[in-house]
C-alpha cells in the first residue's frame, strides 16, 4: 500500500510498489497528461514533481512516492483553472506541435523557473535538455521560458492572438 | 507523392470537367438545412472514373485525395469548418478552417473546427448522413457523391491520407474555399432577397451581412434558413489576396490550449467508455520477415497481473492489468525465430550490395528518370571532369508517441478501434479486412497524433491491436515499448548515389549525370530542371531489401537533396566559384528559386570573413510546391562540431498561415539536423541494432541552432506545403559549411561517423 498526495490530494493505493509513478497516475488515477515516449529516462515526457523535484516518472517506482506529494501536468493550473504564467505563455509562443513531448517540457520548465526565476541560457540549455521534442520545438520552448520569466517581450508581430 | 501544383485550383464546382492531370475530376457543391436550421454547405470532389490505371495511382502512395468539405452554419451564428484532415500537429486544421472562414467573412471567433472522422462521411451512407454532429443530415444533393464513387473507392483504397503536405494545397484551396464562399454567396442571396436590395450593395465584415443604404444589418444564422433555399452558385467567385482578410495571418492553433494542460487525447491515452481496458505489450521477430518456432513463457506466466501470453506466429503478445507488468513479463520471455535470407546481412554488406548494383548498369543501363542532351558525350569530352560517391543511411521516425492502438471485439462481431492515424479511412479499412467484418461493423476513433513524419500513415498497429483483442474478447490497449517502436518501423530507405559533372574551359557545368538506388520510386527527388544544365542524364536502380520501408518526413528528398546540394557543392569547389554564385547562375531561367536563395544568402550575410574553425553552407531544395534555401552556420572549435545558426527562406507560394509555417520550418530543420549528425539504423544479422533514445540519438535542447526564417509569398495560386520542404536543404547546408570550416567534404551521413573536429 502507498500514501501519496496527487496535485494536492490524498490517495492511497493498492498496487505492486515497484510500479513506475508513470503507469500508476496514467492507468489507475486515469491521469493520462503524463506520456510515455522511452521507458528509460531518455526523453523526459513523462516528467513530474515528486515534493517539488522534476523526476522521470517512467524509471520512479510508485514505492517512492510513499509520504510525498506528486504534482502532473493536470496540477500546473491553478485551482480555479486559470493557467499559470508559463502555460500561457505556451500559448503566447505557440509552442507545441503534435504536443506530445509538452506535459514534460511544462514540467521541467516550472521547477526550473520556481528554483531559478530568471534563467540564463546555459540555465535553461542545463534544466532542459533532458525533455526530447521530436517536433524540434526548442527554440519556442526557449522564447516561452523567458516570457514567463519576464526576460523576453512575446513578439507580437510573429504571433497574434484570436482577432476579435 | 505527386506534385499537385499542375493541377487546376479551386474553383471547379459543379461542372463536370477534364483535366489535363492523370485523370478527370467531377467536383459538386451541394447546400441544405438541418433539424434546427442550421445551414450546410459542401464540397465534394471525386474522380470521375476510377479506372483500373487510377486505382493504382491511388495505390502507389500517390497520395491523391478526395475531397469533402463542409460548413455548418447554426443559428446562434456558430461556424463549424469540418475538415477532413487529422492533425499532427502541423496545425492544418485551423489554416483549413482559416480559409474557409476568410471565404465566408465569418467571424473567426464564432468558427469552431470539426474533424471529419474516418469512419463516417467518406465510407457509408448511413453513418454519413449522421456524421458526427448530432441531428446533421447529409444535404439530398450531396447524396449522390456520398453514396457513389466516392464511397466505392474510398472503400476500395483506404484514402484519407495526411501527407505529402497535401492538405492546405489540396482540401484547402479546392474544398475549403470553395464551400466558404459558396456559404457567403447564399447568405447574401438570402439577405437581398428578404430585405429587397441588390446583392451587390450587401457588405459581409466579420460574420455581420449589412446593407449600408438602409441601415440593416443581420448575424449569419439569421439568414441560415432562407439561405438554403437560393439556388447553388456555379462558381463561387473566390478572393485575391488582397482581400483576404484571415489568409496569411498568423492566427493561433485551435489544437494548442488542450495541449498545455494535460487534457489533450493521443492514442495512448484512449478510453472506452465505462470499460476496463487490459494492456497488451509486445515483441517481433528481431529480423522482420521471421516467425516464432517456439516460446518460454513459464515465468511470464507466474507474473503478477498478466492475463494472457498469445503466441500469434508473427509477434507475441503478453494481455496484462496494467502496461508496465505486460512489459515486465514479455521481457522474461525466450523466443526462438525461423531463418530468412536476410539473417546475415550487415550494415556494410547493404551497401556492398548497391555498389555492385550500380557498378552492373555502368554508363547508361538502369532506369532512366531524366535525360535531356547527350551527358555522357558532354562528360566525355568535357575540360574538367568531376565524380563522387555519396550515401545515406536507414532512419526511424522516432515519433514521439511510441506505436499503440486501442481495440475491443465485441461477442456480436463489432469492433471498437482507437487510434491517432494518419489515415483514419485506411485504418477502419485495415481494421474489417483483418476482422473478416464489413466496414459498418468498426467503429472508429481517431486521436491526436504524438507526432506522424509518415509512420503513422502505415497501419500494423492496427492489424495488431485487432488480432490481439479478437483473441482476448476484451478492450485492450496495445503499446509498443521505444525498443519495439525503433526495431519495427517502415524505414526511411538507404542509398548510394553517383555523380558526375562536366565543366567547360570557362567553367559552365555542361552535363550532370547521376545513377542512385532505390527501394521504392523517388518521383522527382532526384531531378534538378531548375538548374541550367544542358546535358542531363538522371537514372536509378533498384535493390531490393528485407526491411520494410516508407515515408519518412519529405520522403525521397531527404537522401537526395544531399546527394544533389553537397555534389553541386563540390562541382562549385572545383571550378574555383563561390558556391552561391555559382548557384544564381545556374538558376538564371528559375527567378522564384533565385529570389529564394537571394533572400536567404543576405539574411545568412554570405560572403562576410567567418572565425576560423567556422563557416557557411547553403543549399536549396524545391520539394512539395515549396522552395526552400538554408544557410546554416557551423561551429568546429569545440569538442564536437556545432551547427550554432540556421537561416531559411521559403517560397511556398502563399503561407495561408505565417506563423504556423515558420513553425514547420523550424520543425524541418530539427528534425533534419537530428538525421544529420546522430541517424543511422543500421543491421546486424539482419536485425535493426538500435533500440532507444541513448542508440538512436535526438538532438537536444542544448544543441538547437537559432533559426531565422522569412516567407517569400511568390504565387498565391500555387500552395506549396509546410510540413516536409523544411527538412531537405538542412542536411546539404551543414556538411557544405563543414567542408567551407575545414576543407573536409561529407559524403556519407550521419555525421557522428565521421572525426570532423
Ligand atoms: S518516458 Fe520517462 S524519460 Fe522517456
Ligand atoms: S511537440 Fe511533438 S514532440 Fe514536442
Amino acid at each position: 500500500m502507498v500514501q501519496t498526495t496527487v496535485n494536492g490530494k490524498a490517495v492511497t493505493l493498492e498496487v505492486d510498489p515497484a510500479t513506475p509513478i508513470l503507469w500508476v497516475v496514467r492507468e489507475q488515477l486515469d491521469m493520462t497528461g503524463t506520456k510515455f515516449g522511452c521507458g528509460i529516462a531518455q526523453c523526459g515526457a513523462c516528467t513530474v514533481h515528486l515534493d517539488g523535484t522534476p523526476v522521470r516518472s517512467c524509471s520512479t517506482p510508485i514505492s517512492e512516492a510513499d509520504g510525498k506529494a506528486i504534482t502532473t501536468v493536470e496540477g500546473l493550473a491553478g485551482d480555479d483553472g486559470v493557467l499559470s504564467a508559463l502555460q500561457q505563455a505556451w500559448i503566447d509562443v505557440q509552442v507545441p506541435q503534435c504536443g506530445y513531448c509538452q506535459s514534460g517540457q511544462l514540467m521541467s520548465a516550472a521547477a526550473l523557473l520556481r528554483d531559478n526565476p530568471q534563467p540564463s541560457d546555459d540555465d535553461i540549455d542545463a534544466a532542459m535538455r533532458g525533455n526530447v521534442c521530436r517536433c524540434g520545438m526548442y527554440n519556442r520552448i526557449r522564447k516561452a521560458i523567458k516570457i514567463a520569466a519576464g526576460t523576453d517581450q512575446a513578439d507580437s508581430s510573429a504571433v497574434e492572438g484570436a482577432e476579435a | 507523392m505527386s506534385d499537385m501544383t499542375g493541377e487546376p485550383q479551386g474553383t471547379e464546382a459543379p461542372k463536370p470537367e477534364k483535366k489535363k492531370g492523370k485523370w478527370s475530376r467531377r467536383a459538386f457543391i451541394g447546400a441544405g438545412i438541418l433539424t434546427g436550421g442550421a445551414l450546410v454547405v459542401g464540397v465534394a470532389i471525386r474522380s470521375g472514373k476510377p479506372s483500373e490505371r487510377l486505382q493504382k495511382l491511388m495505390a502507389s502512395g500517390d497520395n491523391e485525395m478526395l475531397i469533402n468539405s463542409f460548413v455548418k452554419i447554426d443559428k446562434d451564428n456558430i461556424v463549424t469548418a469540418v475538415v477532413p484532415h487529422v492533425e499532427m500537429g502541423q496545425g492544418s486544421q485551423t489554416v483549413l478552417a482559416q480559409m474557409l472562414a476568410d471565404e465566408m467573412d465569418a467571424n473567426w471567433e464564432d468558427v469552431r473546427i470539426l474533424e471529419a472522422p474516418g469512419d463516417s462521411a467518406y465510407v457509408s451512407k448511413d453513418i454519413a448522413r449522421e456524421y458526427q454532429m448530432p441531428n446533421l443530415k447529409v444535404p439530398e444533393i450531396l447524396e449522390p457523391t456520398l453514396d457513389g464513387t466516392l464511397f466505392q473507392i474510398a472503400n476500395m483504397m483506404g484514402l484519407q491520407i495526411t501527407g505529402g503536405s497535401f492538405s492546405i494545397r489540396g482540401t484547402g484551396q479546392r474544398g475549403m474555399r470553395t464551400a466558404g464562399a459558396a456559404a457567403r454567396q447564399m447568405l447574401v442571396a438570402a439577405a437581398a432577397e428578404q430585405w429587397g436590395v441588390p446583392e451587390e450593395q450587401i457588405t459581409v465584415d466579420k460574420g455581420i451581412i449589412a446593407h449600408k443604404a438602409s441601415g440593416k444589418s443581420a448575424k449569419f444564422g439569421q439568414f441560415a434558413g432562407a439561405a438554403a433555399e437560393q439556388s447553388l452558385p456555379a462558381l463561387p467567385k473566390l478572393k485575391t489576396p488582397d482581400q483576404f482578410t484571415l489568409m496569411g495571418k498568423p492566427l493561433q492553433r485551435h489544437d494548442i490550449p488542450a495541449k498545455v494542460d494535460g487534457s489533450a487525447v493521443f492514442g495512448i491515452d484512449a478510453k472506452i467508455p465505462g470499460e476496463k481496458l487490459s494492456y497488451a505489450a509486445v515483441k517481433a521477430p528481431p529480423v522482420v520477415g521471421a516467425s516464432i518456432t517456439a516460446m518460454d513463457s513459464d515465468a511470464a506466466k507466474a507474473m503478477p497481473g498478466v492475463q494472457q501470453i498469445l503466441n500469434m506466429g508473427d509477434f507475441v503478445a503478453v494481455v496484462a492489468n496494467g502496461y508496465w507488468q505486460a512489459q515486465q513479463a514479455l521481457n522474461t520471455i525466450k523466443l526462438s525465430y525461423s531463418k530468412t535470407d536476410a539473417d546475415s546481412l550487415d550494415a556494410d554488406a547493404i551497401f556492398a550490395r548497391y555498389a555492385k548494383a550500380l557498378d552492373e548498369v555502368g554508363d547508361d543501363g538502369g532506369d532512366v528518370e531524366t535525360q535531356t542532351g547527350d551527358a555522357n558525350a558532354s562528360y566525355a569530352k568535357a575540360a574538367k571532369q568531376i565524380s563522387a560517391e555519396y550515401r545515406a543511411p536507414f532512419l526511424a521516425h522516432a515519433t514521439m508517441e511510441p506505436q499503440n492502438c486501442t481495440a475491443w471485439v465485441k461477442s456480436d462481431g463489432s469492433c471498437d478501434v482507437y487510434a491517432g492515424s494518419q489515415s483514419p479511412l485506411k485504418a477502419r479499412k485495415v481494421a474489417a479486412d483483418t476482422l473478416g467484418i464489413d466496414l459498418e461493423q468498426v467503429n472508429y476513433t481517431n486521436t491526436y497524433l504524438g507526432g506522424g513524419f509518415g509512420r503513422r500513415a502505415e497501419v500494423d498497429n492496427i492489424v495488431m491491436a485487432v488480432r490481439i483483442a479478437k483473441a482476448t474478447g476484451y478492450p485492450v490497449k496495445l503499446i509498443w515499448s521505444r525498443e519495439e517502436d525503433t526495431a519495427q518501423d517502415f524505414y526511411r530507405p538507404s542509398a548510394t548515389s553517383r555523380f558526375s559533372a562536366g565543366l567547360d574551359d570557362k567553367g559552365k557545368v555542361v552535363s550532370w549525370n547521376n545513377i542512385h538506388t532505390h527501394l521504392f520510386d523517388p518521383q522527382e527527388a532526384p531531378q534538378v530542371p531548375y538548374y541550367d544544365i544542358p546535358n542531363n542524364l538522371v537514372r536509378k536502380v533498384e535493390v531490393p531489401m528485407h526491411l520494410r520501408f516508407g515515408p519518412w518526413r519529405s520522403v525521397d528528398h531527404s537522401q537526395h537533396a544531399f546527394f544533389i546540394e553537397s555534389f553541386l557543392d563540390e562541382v562549385a569547389s572545383e571550378a574555383g566559384e563561390d558556391s552561391y554564385q555559382m548557384r544564381r547562375k545556374l538558376l538564371a531561367k528559375s527567378p522564384r528559386h533565385l529570389a529564394v536563395l537571394d533572400k536567404v544568402a543576405k539574411m545568412a550575410g554570405w560572403g562576410r570573413t567567418m572565425p576560423k574553425g567556422t563557416g557557411l553552407g547553403i543549399a536549396l531544395v524545391p520539394s512539395f510546391g515549396s522552395i526552400v534555401a538554408e544557410v546554416a552556420e557551423v561551429d568546429l572549435t569545440g569538442k564536437k562540431p556545432r551547427v550554432t545558426k540556421v537561416w531559411c527562406c521559403a517560397d511556398p507560394g502563399y503561407a495561408m498561415n505565417i506563423d504556423g509555417f515558420v513553425a514547420q520550418m523550424e520543425s524541418g530543420i530539427i528534425y533534419g539536423l537530428t538525421a544529420t549528425l546522430y541517424g543511422e539504423i543500421s543491421l546486424k544479422k539482419g536485425a535493426v541494432q538500435q533500440s532507444n533514445f541513448h542508440d538512436y540519438k535526438m538532438l537536444r535542447m542544448d544543441e538547437a541552432p537559432q533559426i531565422f526564417v522569412e516567407v517569400i509569398n511568390g504565387d498565391p495560386e500555387r500552395l506549396g506545403g509546410a510540413g516536409e520542404p523544411g527538412l531537405p536543404p538542412l542536411a546539404p547546408a551543414v556538411t557544405n559549411a563543414i567542408f567551407a570550416a575545414s576543407g573536409k567534404r561529407i559524403r556519407e551521413l550521419p555525421l557522428s561517423k565521421h572525426r570532423i573536429v
